[in-house]
């Protein structure tokens, strides 16, 4: 029971975290159809750009706003500039554009940060809350990671719902033609998306190398495969979609490690991803499924 | 208003345009003005090139040569998005709405460029097309063709435009409702001076309620005449227009 209810917390949390990646990709994928694989080399950038304020003396919170913010402006940046010229083009284009983003930056976090394993200390104590004499598997810090994954998530739905450029962001996602023709600006918006999953990727970024306590150059590489199974799960469509397959994920690779065998948790998430695509291949949430006949 | 006496003033004018789909030429040399004030309605069969010349007027598509002049302001290399700051509310084939917003969402879309818009400019939408207020909090794809017509002429209407550019409104549309929708156009056009420039295959109907028909055949203007005139045609209709 006691095991139970840690790998169930644990899958929890782990699940927010892949919530908030798959947020990241399906905010991308709603708006320009590309499945942003750079997504966690932008993040591991955007987190070593923190790390190594926080190791030069400064707070965390410095480091987690500097990282958003860095975060905001890479991911302008790569649709103005390597993005844009794919859009409306043949999908393999971009596919390849993202991939070879994902080495590009890869690479690029080894030239200014090198390849070592480096600690990451977290903001919050990580010594899991006793009940009795049995210590869950939940910490100030795991408290920490919930609660700015749930934030992220009220923020992003009352953006969507009750803004101008919320409304004009999500026209453009499903009308473009249209979208012009009333005036929104479309490029703006895409541009804007772009930057808004990045940010969200950064905080997933932090998050992750917390609960973890290192960083790496490859250190997001499992996440995007998470954060992507997470996505399909939900339906690559749907932001509701997204936070409910990462939370499936989290759980059932959390039982998986927990009752099986931690070697199993990559090939579990695999097994998953393609009985989504042979079972339900819109994902559970998908409301466009028909849409692109 | 109505009817067609010689010349007003032109919104919008189109001269020497041509456009091609690579070594297709969609549109050849086309010269033809919508009226202030008036219905204009370009008429022809399939492939004719009339979706095109909405698409070139409003720079979705790129034209090879010629202008567009609109309010008599050269806008042939403007940007798509700033035509309805213009004046001009291109409303284009297959009803264009955003199936996953809501019918008010739909709305408030079209007057987004417009910074604060007030309710009652909502509630005067609602007022002329009374079946889509009642269903103002459904998601558009769940409308029916007919409120998806309404749905889009009220919101290029919250654009305050001058001009309306209207592609094939009556496509798979029931009679009754396509008698409807014309007759509001013409009631717009006649209370409150909008111009409206229609592309229909439908001839019988548009030319019902047109002042100006122009004849397009394989992206030529063919013959350029009052509404009424063209319907009397049986020569012409029967050559290009098909009743």
């Amino acid at each position: 029971m006691q095991q139970f209810v840690n790998l169930t917390l644990g899958g929890v949390i782990t699940g927010a975290v892949y919530a908030a990646f798959a947020l990241a990709l399906v905010l991308i994928w709603r708006s320009t159809r590309i499945v942003n694989f750079a997504q966690g080399s932008m993040a591991a950038l955007t987190t070593f750009i923190a790390l190594s304020l926080i190791e030069g003396g400064q707070s965390y919170w410095v480091g987690l706003v500097v990282a958003l913010l860095a975060g905001l402006v890479i991911g302008a940046v790569v649709e103005r500039v390597v993005i844009r010229p794919v859009e409306g083009g043949p999908e393999l284009n971009a596919v390849i554009v993202t991939l070879g983003l994902f080495i590009a930056i890869q690479a690029l976090i080894s030239v200014l940060f090198g390849v070592n394993q480096r600690a990451f200390v977290p903001p919050f104590s990580t010594i899991g809350f006793k009940a009795g004499d049995f210590t869950l598997a939940l910490s100030p810090n795991t408290l920490f990671t919930l609660g700015a994954v749930l934030l992220v998530m009220v923020g992003l739905t009352a953006l969507f719902r009750f803004t101008r450029v919320g409304l004009a962001m999500r026209a453009s996602a499903f009308g473009q033609e249209v979208a012009r023709l009333l005036g929104v600006r479309v490029g703006r918006m895409l541009t804007l998306g772009w930057a808004l999953a990045a940010v969200v990727g950064s905080l997933a970024g932090m998050l992750i190398a917390a609960e973890v306590s290192f960083v790496a150059p490859t250190f997001m590489d499992s996440l995007i495969v998470f954060g992507f199974v997470a996505a399909v799960l939900g339906g690559l469509d749907s932001p509701i979609g997204a936070v409910v397959g990462g939370l499936l994920l989290g759980l059932a690779l959390s039982y998986v490690r927990g009752y099986l065998d931690e070697t199993l948790v990559g090939m579990a998430a695999l097994v998953i991803l393609v009985v989504v695509l042979l079972v339900r291949p819109g994902g559970l949430f998908s409301t466009t499924q028909t849409r692109r006949a | 208003m109505g009817g067609g006496t010689a010349t007003a003033d032109a919104v919008l004018s189109v001269e020497g345009l041509s456009a091609s789909y690579g070594p297709v030429k969609a549109l050849d040399d086309v010269t033809l003005r919508a009226e202030q004030g008036r219905i204009t309605a370009v008429l022809g069969a399939n492939g004719a090139g009339k979706t095109t010349l909405l698409r070139t007027i409003s720079g979705l598509v790129r034209p090879t040569a010629g202008r567009v002049v609109l309010n008599g302001e050269d806008v042939t290399r403007a940007a798509v998005e700033a035509m309805v700051t213009k004046g001009m509310s291109h409303v284009p084939e297959g009803r264009g709405v955003i199936a996953e917003l809501t019918v008010d969402e739909n709305l408030r879309v079209g007057s987004l460029f417009r910074g604060k818009v007030g309710q009652d400019e909502f509630d005067r939408v609602y007022d002329l097309f009374p079946r889509i207020k009642e269903r103002r909090a459904s998601t558009a794809h769940t409308l029916s063709g007919g409120e998806r017509q309404m749905l889009v002429i009220g919101r290029a209407l919250l654009a305050r435009p001058k001009l309306l550019l209207l592609d094939e409104p009556s496509l798979g549309l029931a009679p009754r409702i396509v008698a409807q929708i014309f007759a509001l156009l013409r009631k717009l056009v006649d209370t409150e001076g909008l111009s409206v420039l229609l592309v229909e295959q439908n001839a019988r109907s548009a030319l019902s309620v047109a002042d100006i028909g122009v004849v397009l055949n394989l992206g030529r203007v063919v013959v350029t005449d009052d509404a009424a005139r063209l319907a009397g045609d049986e020569d012409l209709r029967h050559a290009y227009l098909g009743f």
